[in-house]
């Protein structure tokens, strides 16, 4: 596969403020990349500048294999839809979907054919002639990502498109989203603060925090090996849970020792790693915390503690309780018989657990 | 309860009387100048001299008005007011329109393309509504010379202009920084330039504070008296400067009715604006602060 977009080494300062630090990323053609993190983390600052509307400061920006650093936004063969929609107030939609054309210099016939084009494939063929203002938000969302499309870019640029949108709809165009992805066979860089759709959108994703990369990976590798907790904590929802531990070396296995509310301490077998720090925490997702007896893996070991809270999600049952003096969520079934203060046994996989550092907070 | 009902609709009855009460007393209190302006304009001098200052006129005739307009004396030459009327339109005109479209500009580069110092620059613009006129007579009537524009119509405007803009700037500055910025990156992306963006995106939007400041600049331009007496010689004189001289230049008998219809004829342009487009004045005002 060839690279559509390289960043290398990248930099970007806002006066004496280091908001991008030594970015390096490399998506191949069809890659569908997804920028997540908490607000102030860079991520859509990293957009502007792949976009070319901000200046770096050091590094390089290669857009299908060609150096874009001093090239203008116009020039780099891309497209952007943004959270605001930005669709040109005064202007009906077709003419906001040809404006970009228009400027170039296309003839009409060209403009008028993909305009044409584009509003079938994102139905929209009956609002042409309206402005922006008498769109719904969907509407508008659409008419935005027309005004991308229409240009047949090289590569896509989202930046949080579906903030702006009720919770269904965020829902639907995610699903729209994703389709066009498949069908168009797009190159897409999206920017999101939402663990959920960096999860379901992306075939890779890159976790920021305060203008560094966390990590880099496929969805299933940031889900499942997370690099360090903040990661481990960022993804997921509920997210993982972090419980400070200590190990203790045995012949063969590792005995995890987590210490109860009530003080007492429970262990855990560790069998598939070779060396464990003593003092350590364990990351273990809600899913892999189940209530005993419903479908006991071999992996799995039972350890009982007290529920504080339950929490009914429909599909689920959410249930809280305490491990290592840290708040834990467990998944059940839907149709759990437990009670808040009532003790549980709680089945714990450790096959899928992830052991931190508690100093640095790195995977071990 | 319902006793109750009945006192609070009392004393509201009673505060809404008092309201339209004082309303009304304001509100005559301001209309009576432009009453006895009006009716003293439609007297004859006679009956001026005989009648009472706020009695209606008894023949109503508008040859105050033919005198004030194309005979009335300024100093030694007798056309009326017409002449002016033509400088103040040849000066308010270009003034506007000019010092309009630089605040436009001004204000979209403040607003929209951020650099370093817009916000000392913007700064230095607003103290330029601060300084008071006479502080510049002298230097611009220096920098008039050495133009060689003393005296001259373009002269005026060129003052006009240069005074107008650090008001326009603020209009269009504090208009255009709430139309979000995403906007001129989408602009930019779809590979509109500078000036593309202002002329097919900015302006299209503007239409409310284009208003305002057209209200603001012709009033101000049509009414300046001071620039007007300062930088103008005998054939280039506002109508300002006119009107001041027909009150103050006559001779004999005062002619209170040419004086009355002159200062009407004199105020009406700026007051036709106001009607007009006044609603759009008090529109484009709040305009900006709605939009989020």
């Amino acid at each position: 596969m060839s690279s559509i977009l390289k960043i290398k080494d990248v930099n970007k300062k806002f006066g004496k403020i280091s908001v991008l630090n030594d970015i390096n990323i490399n998506i191949d053609k069809g890659d569908f990349l997804v920028l997540v993190g908490p607000s102030g983390c860079g991520k859509s600052t990293l957009l502007n500048c792949i976009a070319g509307l901000e200046k770096i400061n050091g590094g390089e920006i290669f857009i299908n294999n060609k150096d874009m650093s001093e090239v203008a936004p116009k020039d780099r063969d891309i497209a952007m839809v943004f959270q605001s929609y930005a669709l040109y107030p005064t202007m009906t939609v077709e003419k906001n979907i040809t404006f970009g054309m228009k400027v170039r210099g296309t003839s009409e016939e060209i403009q008028k054919e993909k305009l044409n084009e584009v509003a079938k494939q994102l139905q929209i063929e009956s609002l042409l002639k309206r402005k922006p203002g008498q769109l719904s938000g969907g509407q508008r969302q659409r008419v935005a990502m027309g005004r991308a499309l229409v240009r047949n870019p090289k590569l896509f640029l989202f930046d949080e498109p579906l903030s702006n949108l009720d919770a269904k709809l965020r829902v639907e165009m995610r699903t729209e989203i994703k389709r066009l992805h498949y069908d168009l066979g797009a190159s897409m860089v999206y920017v999101t603060h939402d663990q959920i759709e960096a999860m379901t959108l992306a075939t890779k994703i890159v976790v920021m925090k305060d203008g560094f990369i966390q990590q880099i990976g496929t969805p299933a590798e940031i889900y499942n090996y997370p690099e360090n907790i903040f990661v481990a904590d960022f993804m997921g929802s509920p997210p993982m849970n972090l419980i400070n531990a200590t190990a203790q070396k045995e012949k063969d296995y590792y005995k995890i020792n987590i210490k109860m509310e009530d003080g007492s301490i429970s262990t855990l077998k560790e069998k598939n790693k070779s060396k464990l720090p003593h003092e350590l925490i364990i990351g273990i997702r809600p899913e892999n915390i189940t209530e005993n007896g419903l479908k006991n893996k071999q992996s799995s070991q039972v350890i009982s503690s007290n529920i504080d809270i339950i929490e009914p999600a429909g599909s689920d049952t959410f249930v809280m309780t305490k491990l290592g003096n840290t708040e834990v969520t467990a998944r059940f079934h839907s149709e759990t018989k437990v009670k808040v203060g009532s003790k549980v046994n709680l089945l714990i996989d450790l096959d899928k657990a992830s052991y931190f550092d508690p100093n640095s907070g790195q995977r071990i | 309860m319902i006793n109750n009902n009945y006192k609070i609709n009392y004393t509201n009855v009673i505060l809404r009387m008092l309201l339209y009460f004082f309303l009304s007393v304001f509100v005559l209190y301001y209309l009576l100048p432009l009453f006895v302006m009006v009716t003293t304009s439609l007297k004859s001098l006679e009956e001026i001299r005989t009648g009472s200052l706020v009695a209606l006129p008894r023949n109503i005739t508008f040859e105050a008005w033919g005198t004030a307009w194309s005979s009335a004396c300024t100093g030694i030459q007798c056309e009326g007011l017409k002449p002016y009327f033509w400088n103040s339109i040849l000066i308010a005109i270009p003034a506007v329109f000019i010092s309009t479209l630089i605040g436009a500009l001004n204000g979209y580069v403040v607003a929209q393309w951020r650099f370093k110092g817009a916000n000392i620059i913007f700064a230095l613009m607003l103290f330029g509504c601060f300084i008071p006129f006479q502080v510049v007579l002298l230097p611009m009537a220096r920098v008039l010379g050495l133009m060689d524009l003393a005296g001259s119509i373009i002269g005026l405007i060129f003052v006009h202009v240069i005074y107008g803009i650090g008001f326009t700037t603020l209009f269009f500055r504090n208009y255009y920084v709430n139309i979000p910025s995403e906007l001129v990156k989408a602009a930019k992306m779809d590979g509109a330039t500078f000036l593309r963006i202002f002329w097919s995106i900015f302006l299209p939007l503007s239409l409310p504070i284009i208003v305002v400041t057209i209200i603001w600049q012709f009033t101000q331009i049509w009414n300046d008296f001071l620039f007007g007496v300062s930088f103008s010689e005998a054939g280039t004189q506002p109508i300002t400067v006119a009107l001041n001289n027909i009150v103050n230049s006559t001779t004999g008998v005062k002619e209170y009715n040419v004086d009355m219809a002159a200062a009407i004829i004199a105020a009406m342009p700026t007051l036709l604006v106001y009607i007009f487009a006044g609603k759009y004045f008090i529109r484009g005002l709040t305009a900006g602060s709605v939009k989020g």
